[in-house]
């Protein structure tokens, strides 16, 4: 017995709607997000995220309703992430019944942001999201913007720095493999995962179960993100769950 | 007949929307009131302690509004639920933000999980978040919930107590843990029921039903 790995699906969710791209573009439709939050949470998923790519502020209104609506029916954690740039837009999810916000962009631009909002709000609902891309051998880099705006930061250095800072847990897409399915990128969850004593969630590029379980056995994450694999029907979340169970993998089961 | 009360007590340390709704949601008849005002508390039936953040500022926020003393007459009358800091609360004292005294409902210290943590040889990330089995004790509250059930935890902190009578359910994370502790009307957990589907569900379920009688 023990803490068992947690499996996360995620929904990019603009102007109210779950959205799904490649490499951050080609925008496909998958449905409403309290209908698919709910059938993700009967399935056994042990916490939901969702990434808000709406870009203007008025629509973000539409995502404080949508997170209100989904936590009414939804117990299990839910985290909301994309434009948190200030404390008030923590304190406006964390009221709208999110448990976690995910921090990218704000943390790059402002490292203290996230030191002030672990401060306020605790570490546990802080995590930091990392977009990273591989720039050389073993040496992976910071991306903004949706992977289009290169930092020069070094991953690795960055995800220990934002533990230090009181990131309670990271999220850690690679901009490489977001959407291409061709599995994570171990080399980089494996670094952060080794670098930092806070919980990795692996994201970007899962496009079968064995993926998953890659994600944690070779990885050394203590949570995995998908999104596609679920939303279109190809796996549900137990058959992820029980296929990782039968890898050795410790999964909530009841 | 009149429909019993719930209060959430609100201290101003976060959201109370998840608990609220899943007291609501499995006892409609109930009314569940999120509240700081002593007088509507003390008329509550059931009452439920929650707590999120650092213990410095749960105890801080505590203490200027008078709830210890409200949780002090709840804990003498009607079944009290504390969940996660509101658990931490509880306890004498806290190792976090330098040492922080706490309420002392149960004997017992509550301390850091450590830098340095393994178990079966491998190392153990801190804060201990996420579903983690709870090996239970005997007591009204799990009533229909299978031992070694799962529940959603996070937290870098943990129950150290002194009574081990009072423990009603043990966790593992590198340490053995109080995940849950009893005493009287008094039931506390470190985990969230709020957040923990099905199972957590069905203890909130069995708290608004209890009777306080351990």
């Amino acid at each position: 017995m023990g803490l068992a790995k947690r499996i996360i699906p995620c929904l990019d969710v603009d102007k109210g709607r779950v959205v799904k791209g490649v490499n951050f573009v080609g925008i496909r439709d998958a449905g409403d997000p309290v209908e698919i939050a709910k059938r993700y949470n009967d399935q056994g998923a042990d916490e939901i995220t969702f990434l808000d790519i709406t870009a203007s502020h008025e629509e973000r209104a539409t995502t404080v309703h949508m997170v209100e609506a989904i936590a009414e029916q939804v117990f299990i954690p839910l985290t909301v992430g994309g434009g948190i740039r200030e404390l008030v837009d923590i304190r406006n999810m964390l009221n709208a019944g999110a448990d976690k916000v995910s921090i990218n962009s704000a943390a790059v631009y402002n490292p203290d942001f996230v030191r002030a909002a672990a401060d306020k709000f605790g570490s546990q609902c802080i995590v930091v999201a990392i977009d990273a891309k591989q720039v050389a051998d073993n040496r992976w880099e910071i991306f903004t913007h949706g992977g289009r705006k290169p930092t020069g930061i070094n991953a690795v250095e960055w995800a220990i720095k934002m533990a230090d800072f009181g990131a309670g847990e990271i999220l850690l897409t690679s901009m490489d493999r977001d959407g291409v399915k061709t599995g994570f990128d171990l080399g980089v969850t494996k670094a952060i995962s080794d670098a930092i004593n806070i919980p990795v969630i692996a994201s970007g590029g899962v496009g079968n179960l064995e993926h998953l379980a890659e994600g944690v056995l070779k990885g050394g994450a203590d949570a995995v993100l998908a999104a596609s694999i679920f939303h279109f029907g190809e796996y549900t979340v137990l058959q992820a769950k029980q296929h990782m169970a039968a890898a050795g993998i410790e999964m909530r089961l009841d | 007949m009149a429909s019993k009360i719930c209060a959430v007590i609100d201290y101003g340390m976060g959201n109370l929307h998840s608990a609220h709704g899943a007291l609501q949601t499995v006892s409609p008849d109930t009314q569940v009131i999120v509240t700081g005002d002593p007088e509507v508390i003390m008329k509550a039936d059931h009452v439920v302690l929650p707590g999120v953040g650092a213990i410095r500022d749960c105890m801080a926020e505590i203490r200027a509004q008078g709830i210890d003393q409200v949780v002090a007459e709840v804990r003498k009358t009607k079944p009290l639920l504390g969940i996660c800091v509101g658990l931490q609360a509880m306890m004498d004292r806290s190792e976090e933000n330098g040492g922080v005294d706490c309420m002392g409902l149960f004997p017992g210290q509550v301390r850091y999980f450590g830098d340095n943590l393994v178990e079966n040889g491998e190392r153990l990330k801190v804060p201990h978040m996420g579903w983690n089995q709870v090996q239970q004790v005997v007591h009204p509250l799990w009533t229909g919930i299978a031992d070694n059930s799962r529940f959603y935890f996070v937290h870098s902190y943990y129950v150290d107590a002194v009574n081990a009578g009072q423990v009603k359910g043990h966790g593992q994370y590198g340490v053995d843990f109080a995940a849950a502790m009893g005493e009287d009307n008094v039931f506390a957990v470190q985990f969230h029921p709020e957040k923990s589907h099905n199972a957590g569900l069905a203890l909130l379920k069995n708290f608004l039903s209890w009777d306080g009688q351990a």
